[in-house]
């Protein structure tokens, strides 16, 4: 794929299109392969009477609900499946997720103090980023809101921008080790080729 | 414990109470709010508006109800800028939660535009585009022959073959989209720049949570992203330049005072810090004075 993005030749096009309709195969099947891995998984500490066996019970239970309703009934809007996703899912993952910002809050509380002049930096920088992202007030907004910008434009994305270029050379690092058989820990050999 | 330990030291749940009635009220009495509009919100708002009626605009719903809040009033607001523009709409999902999210925004747009006397027509007009998985296999799909990717497709709750739809007619590759709009609770708009901007030239814009905002900043600086909306305050802006002000802006109060709460308890702990350790150092010094 690396070699063929620079290569427009009508072999390297036929090539590209032959992988990527195989990627979706294998993607789809990867599909198949989760759903029997999560039945194999909540199946047998169903049966070896687990403590979390209740749950995986309702874990079953629930996905197999939402089968039978989703091949029955179809998925659209208004359908009984379509109501679960409305009514149950949504609710609880909304849940689970607004509960973040309690521990947000009290973590922030909690762990940004002054203590150095980097912790201070990261304190001065929050509070700015925090100040910026609301109105305020009509003669303060465009003030704030210019520095959170900048800091956001400037230095964070100057920042960012040297990570990102890390992870990708590192990755293209590990990918070639891996391919090469350099790198085999994966495998659990425990040792380095 | 003195008084500066005690700063240090406040109940959680007095912050969980704090917290939860700032947010809960501003949403029962939401305020209006002027906000100051970010370049890169006001990017993909002008780029929305510069396309000739007729255009084709995908929107990409990839997150799930978790992430709704924020990404949501930002589908809403797309979509009807770009109906009530003439422009036509695709929503997809490369994401399998997003399914129903992506469903449900363009239904309820699409009967509020029609309830505001704007003609739209299922399939002419919108086109509901089914869950794929394969994510980057989608995408480069899309490159090759978007009808081959996405057999059929749905309108109005009526699905049919993908080539029976008119709006289809205009869309073979990812080159017939004007502007693809990724929504992302994860990191699929790098996806859609590597893929379908640099591979393909698509023009990509992505609106995401306030917390990844800043990974797509370097996008935004090397014109890979054609705009990018933050959060609630991206959304809440983009309502502000459409003048419907709608559900990003009423949760733009409860932002407001759940932000101020966090600073001033983040302020609250520093001073106790600062005054019990100039507290602890007299104390020290103290002995050598006497």
């Amino acid at each position: 794929m690396f070699v063929q993005f620079f290569v427009p030749h009508k072999l390297s096009q036929d090539a590209l299109k032959y992988m990527t309709d195989w990627m979706r195969i294998i993607g789809t099947f990867a599909l198949v392969l989760g759903i029997g891995s999560l039945i194999q998984r909540h199946t047998a500490r169903i049966r070896q009477r687990h403590r979390d066996a209740p749950y995986s019970a309702v874990a079953l239970c629930c996905f197999l609900a939402m089968v039978v309703l989703g091949i029955g009934w179809k998925t659209e809007e208004g359908s009984p499946f379509d109501w679960g996703f409305t009514y149950v899912f949504m609710p609880l993952d909304a849940t689970m997720f607004s509960v973040l910002a309690f521990f947000m809050a009290s973590a922030a509380y909690r762990t940004f103090r002054a203590r150095t002049p980097e912790a201070t930096l990261l304190l001065v920088a929050s509070l700015a980023l925090m100040f910026g992202r609301i109105p305020l007030h009509q003669a303060l907004d465009p003030h704030l809101a210019g520095v959170a910008e900048w800091i956001m434009a400037w230095p964070a994305t100057a920042a960012k921008r040297g990570i990102l270029l890390g992870v990708a050379l590192g990755s293209m690092a590990m990918s070639l080790r891996l391919l090469l058989g350099i790198e085999r820990s994966h495998l659990g050999t425990g040792k380095e080729g | 414990m003195n008084i500066w330990e005690r700063l240090q030291r406040i109940d959680r749940r007095l912050i969980f109470v704090l917290i939860a009635a700032v947010v809960a009220v501003p949403l029962i009495w939401p305020p209006q709010p002027q906000l100051q509009i970010s370049p890169p919100t006001r990017q993909v708002y002008d780029f929305l508006e510069k396309l000739e009626p007729g255009s084709v605009v995908a929107i990409c719903f990839d997150y799930g109800p978790s992430s709704a809040p924020e990404l949501d009033p930002m589908a809403y607001a797309i979509i009807r800028q770009c109906l009530t523009k003439r422009l036509k709409v695709l929503v997809m999902t490369l994401d399998i939660t997003g399914k129903q999210m992506k469903t449900h925004a363009l239904n309820r747009v699409v009967r509020q535009v029609q309830q505001e006397g704007v003609k739209v027509v299922g399939g002419e007009d919108y086109l509901d585009l089914p869950y794929q998985p394969g994510y980057s296999a989608v995408v480069l799909g899309m490159g090759e022959d978007v009808h081959k990717v996405y057999p059929v497709a749905t309108a109005d709750g009526q699905q049919q073959p993908i080539g029976a739809w008119p709006l289809m007619g205009r869309v073979r590759t990812i080159r017939d989209i004007a502007l693809i709009v990724d929504l992302a609770s994860s990191n699929t708009p790098s996806m859609w720049v590597a893929y379908g901007g640099s591979r393909f030239g698509a023009k990509i814009a992505a609106g995401v949570t306030a917390v990844m905002v800043m990974d797509y900043y370097p996008f935004l600086q090397s014109k890979q992203l054609v705009g990018l909306l933050g959060g609630m305050k991206g959304a809440a802006e983009y309502e502000q330049l459409l003048g419907k002000p709608s559900i990003g802006m009423s949760g733009m109060g409860g932002q407001r005072w759940g932000h101020l709460v966090i600073i001033a308890f983040v302020l609250l702990g520093n001073i106790g810090y600062f005054a019990a350790r100039r507290a602890a150092r007299r104390a020290a010094q103290a002995p050598e004075v006497g």
